[in-house]
């Protein structure tokens, strides 16, 4: 190639934007779609992209620590703690029993005791980024199975650590530079191993710390200055900094993200990092699939087109058979346990890692890493081809269709009710519901509010609430009730339009300064309007009158004949057509307008229609 | 002295003359609470410890509401759900009642005549009030005989005057607690079991 890198990014980006609608078209998920792009514009078809794509597969493995600390978001600590028994139990059973049957077949096939170890390693873990983007693509996050593949998952990301930490002690002479090539240093190379045990508790206490003490409030810091790109920058900056000191201190770093997403999971920044992080996350997913599928070698496949065949299908179905295993032991419902075998029985983007690792190493030879990275991203691209026929021809003839929507215990439970702004109406609003047992999500993008509202126990995020990849973090898909408790009308207006049209199922309960804005709400066809300026007044009103002496009980039916009949009539006026004119002279209109509604009070005798318990009426009938 | 508590009930006291004449009267009595239910609770919503602690603190509860459709206006229906309690003005531990003197005053529109057998409303008025004379027994209470304005559509102003000067008679017997019976001057619908059989004696 030329070796212009806009060349380069229009290739990928086409790629995408051909590939990703084609397999959504024929109903297959988009990582398929980016799999098939990269082997379209690989070295062995198109041919666009060269050797570098194996640059890029480093590069766009950080959309897999952004998935993680994305993920981490959602988890709140005390949902994570009580997980560490399922993430060590299922993870260490899978990790062990896969190795070990890998580890047979390889040592059966001929390999040296170093080497069938080494591939069993690589072979025994599973691809995050594939598994979690399918899951979260079909949103089955919330199933047992999704947080089983995740509990399993998480241990892997664990364990790789261990096992990047355990191939130095197979090699017998070190060939190539001993660091790995991604051009990451660790500084822990040289030291004993007590004071890296040390680096690597510090490290993760840092970033816990940090959560707490430096990312939160240097967000809010950034948030009070209102300038949006400044956020965007802040969420990269943390993911980035968290990334660059695992890697200095040889920690995954989808780990470490993980771990600083579950710290601030529980900080009003939690939807705002979320919506903000969520597009870059996309995007380098996406690129590391293409990337994927580039690095398939079809030069390998071709010398022994049998031998790749028979490793591909062979590990496959031995993950497959103790994942089996595993899904049985933790008592999954049979499709449940369906669906994991075949969803984590491909070989992970670690084992590139690992794989490349253990050749600089020496332990593998030029051709066993060629095969290996063959079968590795074959088998990756298998994955979501046999979970469209495990759905399609398995599952079916199962029967048990378990109920996909039974919700997670360990991933935090979206609220059905979303409530945006949070001042002292909603801030009311939100008192009155949680007095009833109903936690809303509050929504708030006031930085200072937020602050001094969490401070006192309310959960409140910070954001504007206007921003549809905001809404979505806050779960609108899911809520069944959006409260608009916002001060301005133009933003209201906003919000009300953009949940009218994007979110139709969602039932909207919208806060109005006036009459005016009112009208505006129920012209574009918002039904439950709520006017500030309306109970409150009356009320007082009916006080004064109290005070000058009238009956209490006959002030409250006539209060409420009043609202009735004002909201009557503000519904039967909003759809009157107004004058561009009267708009011109607003205050002229709104005076004649409050005449008028006098003069309806008067000739509808609100007040002397209350006939009941009139002894005179009745005297006249007796 | 007895200390009496007027439990006053009207959703339209601005428009019944006939009660207007008969709460003017007692009102501002030594010894009496005077308590206008409709004007301390428009929305329903009852003070149900407060209403307890007034109980409390009197001898003699005067439930006084005008007859509407042979029973009381509905505050004072969910006046007795509420605060009559379990275990507080009934059941074996409920005796916050015993002993209290309950009397009933109420204003009709038909006249004496119509509440008998051979009236259009066919029943007496001590018929009608059966649930209140039996609620007042179960809290221990002593039920005197009902005190009704009858045919208040056809009053004078002369028989209002005397009415009200009959209601303060009868709230100055109460505080010193004297029999009712034995105001000569007054009507009562004695049709009780219990106030028959002391006749009988």
């Amino acid at each position: 190639m030329t070796g212009s890198i806009l060349f380069e990014i229009i290739i990928f980006l086409l790629g995408a934007v051909l590939c990703v609608p084609i397999a959504k078209r024929f109903g297959l998920s988009a990582v398929l779609g980016y799999l098939f792009a990269g082997i379209l514009i690989g070295p062995f078809l198109l041919g666009f992209i060269g050797e570098e794509g194996e640059s890029i597969l480093h590069f766009a493995e950080f959309g897999v620590v952004m998935m993680l600390f994305l993920i981490g978001l959602e988890i709140n600590p005390k949902d994570f703690w009580n997980m560490r028994k399922t993430i060590v139990g299922m993870g260490g059973l899978q990790v062990i029993l896969t190795m070990i049957a890998s580890f047979g077949m390889f040592f059966l096939m001929g390999y040296s005791w170093k080497v069938a170890l080494t591939i069993s390693m690589a072979v025994a873990l599973s691809s995050t980024a594939i598994v979690l983007q399918t899951l979260k693509e079909k949103g089955l996050m919330n199933t047992t199975f999704g947080a089983s593949s995740f509990s399993i998952l998480l241990f892997q990301d664990i364990i790789v650590i261990f096992m990047l930490g355990a191939l130095p002690l197979f090699a017998s002479e070190v060939h190539g530079p001993a660091t790995d090539d991604h051009g990451h240093t660790n500084l822990m190379e040289d030291l004993p191993l007590w004071l890296n045990t040390i680096a690597i508790i510090t490290s993760v206490a840092l970033v816990v710390l940090a959560g707490r003490y430096v990312f939160v409030p240097m967000l809010r810091l950034v948030a009070k200055t209102g300038v949006r790109e400044l956020l965007i920058a802040s969420a990269l900056l943390i993911v980035l900094s968290i990334a660059y000191l695992m890697e200095l201190v040889g920690l995954s770093p989808a780990l470490g993200a993980f771990l600083g997403g579950v710290v601030l999971a529980t900080s009003e920044f939690k939807f705002e990092l979320e919506s903000t992080l969520e597009p870059f996350k996309d995007l380098l997913l996406g690129l590391f699939f293409m990337a994927v599928g580039a690095s398939i070698n079809f030069l390998v496949i071709a010398e022994a087109p049998l031998l790749i065949t028979g490793v591909v299908l062979g590990i496959i179905v031995l993950k497959a058979i103790v994942l089996y295993i595993v899904g049985t032991v933790v008592k999954l419902k049979i499709d449940q346990r369906l669906l994991l075998t075949v969803a984590l029985a491909q070989i992970g983007e670690f084992a590139f890692v690992l794989l490349t690792f253990a050749f600089q190493l020496n332990i593998l030879d030029k051709a066993q890493l060629d095969m290996m990275l063959v079968v590795t991203a074959l088998s990756m691209t298998l994955t979501p081809i046999l979970a469209i026929l495990n759905e399609r021809l398995v599952l079916p003839k199962v029967g048990v269709k378990e109920s996909e929507d039974r919700p997670m215990d360990t991933i935090e439970h979206k609220h059905k009710v979303l409530l945006i702004g949070s001042g002292h109406f909603g801030n009311t609003v939100g008192r009155f519901l949680r007095a009833h047992g109903v936690y809303a999500t509050i929504l708030d993008n006031n930085s200072n509010w937020v602050d001094r509202l969490r401070r006192i126990g309310f959960e409140v995020y910070y954001g504007d609430a206007t921003r549809v990849d905001l809404l979505e973090s806050a779960g609108i898909e899911e809520a069944d009730i959006v409260i608009s408790a916002i001060d301005d009308p133009a933003t209201t207006m906003k919000l009300v339009k953009i949940i009218r049209e994007r979110y139709p199922h969602v039932k909207l309960m919208v806060r109005s300064k006036n009459r005016y804005e009112a009208y505006d709400l129920l012209n574009v066809g918002v039904e439950r309007v709520y006017r500030e300026s309306l109970d409150t007044s009356v009320k007082l009103a009916s006080d004064v009158l109290s005070e000058l002496g009238f009956r209490k009980y006959t002030l409250h039916r006539q209060a409420q004949k009043f609202i009735k009949s004002d909201e009557e009539g503000l519904r039967r006026l909003a759809s009157q057509p107004r004058q561009e004119e009267a708009y011109l002279f607003k205050a002229r209109e709104e005076i004649a307008a409050q005449e008028k509604l006098m003069e309806a009070d008067w000739q509808t005798s609100l007040f002397e229609n209350d006939h009941q318990w009139d002894s005179e009426q009745r005297q006249m009938v007796e | 002295m007895k200390r009496i508590l007027i439990l006053f009930t009207h959703p339209k006291f601005e428009k019944s003359r006939t009660n207007q004449a008969l709460v003017e009267g007692v009102k501002n009595m030594e010894g009496v609470t005077f308590h206008d239910l409709y004007e301390r609770y428009p929305d329903y919503y009852i003070d149900v410890a407060h209403e307890q602690k007034l109980l409390e603190e009197h001898d003699v509860i005067i439930w006084h509401h005008p007859f509407y459709w042979y029973s009381c206006p509905p505050l004072l229906k969910q006046w007795i759900d509420v605060v009559l309690e379990f275990g507080w003005a009934y059941g074996s531990e409920g005796n916050a009642l015993q002993g209290k003197q309950c009397l009933q005053v109420i204003t009709t529109g038909g006249s004496e005549k119509v509440y008998c057998a051979d009236g259009k409303n066919m029943y007496s008025i001590n018929e009608f009030l059966r649930p209140f004379e039996q609620t007042a027994r179960l809290c221990g209470m002593k039920y005197e005989a009902p005190f009704a304005v009858m045919g208040t559509h056809q009053l004078t102003d002369d028989d209002l005057h005397q009415h009200a000067l009959q209601y303060r008679t009868i709230i100055d017997s109460l505080l010193q607690g004297l029999a009712l019976q034995k105001i000569e001057s007054c009507v009562f619908q004695n049709d009780i079991p219990e106030l028959k059989n002391q006749d009988a004696l």
